[in-house]
């Protein structure tokens, strides 16, 4: 199924493959019930899916044969006795959502990313996960604190595709971390980070701050890029070290970024009016885009529906495929759209879609 | 010997006709369900045993009120609903 567009929405998912120059509905599965995560999983040609029912809690199903059926797999889970920080209290940890889900080194391992902010890990294509303790016993994991949501989460992990065993994480709001060794260990990546949310004295790295997003260049895994809570900013050393990008237009706050799959000067943003608003400034919907490392950035907005526009695209809601020429995203208000030329223009896939959470090709 | 009933969504998750159920308290009741049908812990209960947050259980016309220990004590004559919270959705 590679080459169709996986869309995960408050009601459902779809599965898009291209007809006609455009796109159209393959499939639908789990309609009604909201998807926090998609993914195809090249290595078996699995479809997972990470559903987060309202009334009857998280559950991962997988599908073996491109979403005609599913079958309901092991959801991450805490051990008992584990608490987690809500608002700035202690309560038992339980998992509220599986908020990203990928591949890891082995052929039928997997990671998952939780809110609460546990990773967790599967040898066995999800039929049961561990919870990671090398990084949820840090002592700076008690302090991770929730942003959007009452308490901290995973939103990001990448398996570095040059050595599989080296992971790095994004978690809001748990900063950035790296392991070498297939998560046997960890080492925070914050230098460089800043954030405006803490006083003076702690705006700079530790373990706080707010990345968004956090993507990887695949051809050159050193370079990281991070949507942060209040600017953008990249790596080019494995997160050693992070440069904030202060030429991003038309605002620094977003949730969504992709990178380049082979160029590593090259990404994109969804930005947004910064966190008190969360729409796009002024209701002018655009994505930026930079390709000399973000020293200049660019707007891109052919194709994208006039002002106003209160479209708000979520950390998983932009993607780009393996040509780095492809892009597609999806908007807390429905909207669906592809580029087939690196977001010189777009076409609107729907304007009517369910409120979408994650958008990823196959 | 009380009678357990669950929501028409989570009867999806239920193949077959239910067990019968033997206990006093709501966990005893539940617990000889999930014997039988060990999926559907998950979906009522999280992964420490508590009621998740958007279910309801009813014995007969009241609500259950422990949704940690689930020690609300339940009569053989009685029901039990498990239902989706209006909150949920």
């Amino acid at each position: 199924m590679q080459g169709q567009l996986l869309v995960g929405s408050r009601k459902g998912l779809f599965i898009f493959s291209q007809a006609n120059g455009g796109w159209k509905i393959d499939r639908t599965a789990f309609m009604g019930t909201p998807v926090s995560q998609v993914l195809y999983h090249r290595p078996t040609q699995h479809l997972f899916v990470a559903l987060n029912s309202g009334h009857f809690g998280p559950k991962l199903h997988r599908s073996a044969d491109a979403g005609a059926t599913w079958t309901e797999v092991g959801t991450p889970a805490f051990p008992e006795g584990e608490v987690s920080n809500v608002r700035g209290t202690d309560k038992p940890a339980t998992l509220k959502q599986v908020w990203c889900l990928e591949a890891g080194a082995g052929e039928r391992e997997l990671w998952a990313g939780g809110i609460p902010g546990g990773l967790f890990h599967s040898t066995d294509l999800g039929e049961t996960w561990t919870l990671v303790r090398s990084l949820w016993d840090r002592p700076e994991r008690k302090e991770w604190f929730g942003g959007g949501y009452d308490e901290s989460g995973v939103h990001s992990i990448c398996v570095s595709p040059k050595d599989r065993q080296q992971l790095t994480l994004g978690i809001s709001c748990g900063s950035a971390w790296f392991s070498p060794d297939n998560g046997e260990s960890w080492e925070l990546r914050a230098n460089g980070l800043r954030n405006e949310y803490m006083p003076p004295d702690q705006a700079y790295g530790g373990h706080l701050q707010d990345p968004h997003r956090l993507v990887q260049c695949p051809a050159d895994p050193n370079v990281l890029w991070i949507q942060h809570h209040n600017g953008v900013f990249r790596s080019t050393d494995g997160g050693l070290n992070w440069t904030e990008l202060t030429a991003a237009v038309p605002s620094v706050f977003g949730f969504a970024v992709v990178a380049h799959p082979t160029d590593p000067n090259r990404a994109w943003f969804v930005p947004a009016q910064k966190d008190e608003f969360r729409y796009p400034l002024d209701g002018k919907f655009v994505v930026s885009t930079t390709s000399d490392g973000g020293q200049t950035f660019k707007v891109l907005d052919s194709g994208l529906p006039p002002v106003p526009a209160y479209d708000l695209v979520y950390r998983h809601g932009l993607d780009i495929d393996d040509s780095g020429n492809r892009l597609a995203m999806g908007s807390t208000t429905g909207g669906l759209w592809s580029s087939d030329n690196q977001g010189q223009s777009w076409t609107t896939v729907s304007a009517h879609m369910p409120p979408v959470y994650v958008v990823r090709f196959a | 010997m009380p009678t357990v009933h669950f929501t028409s969504h989570l009867k999806n998750f239920v193949d077959g006709p239910l067990p019968n159920v033997s206990g006093t308290t709501v966990r005893e009741l539940l617990d000889c369900v999930f014997g039988e049908r060990p999926k559907l812990r998950g979906y009522v209960l999280d992964e420490l045993g508590s009621l998740r947050t958007h279910v309801v259980i009813y014995i007969s016309d009241r609500v259950m009120a422990d949704r940690v220990g689930l020690s609300d004590a339940v009569a053989a004559t009685e029901e039990l609903y498990v239902m989706q919270a209006l909150s949920g959705g």
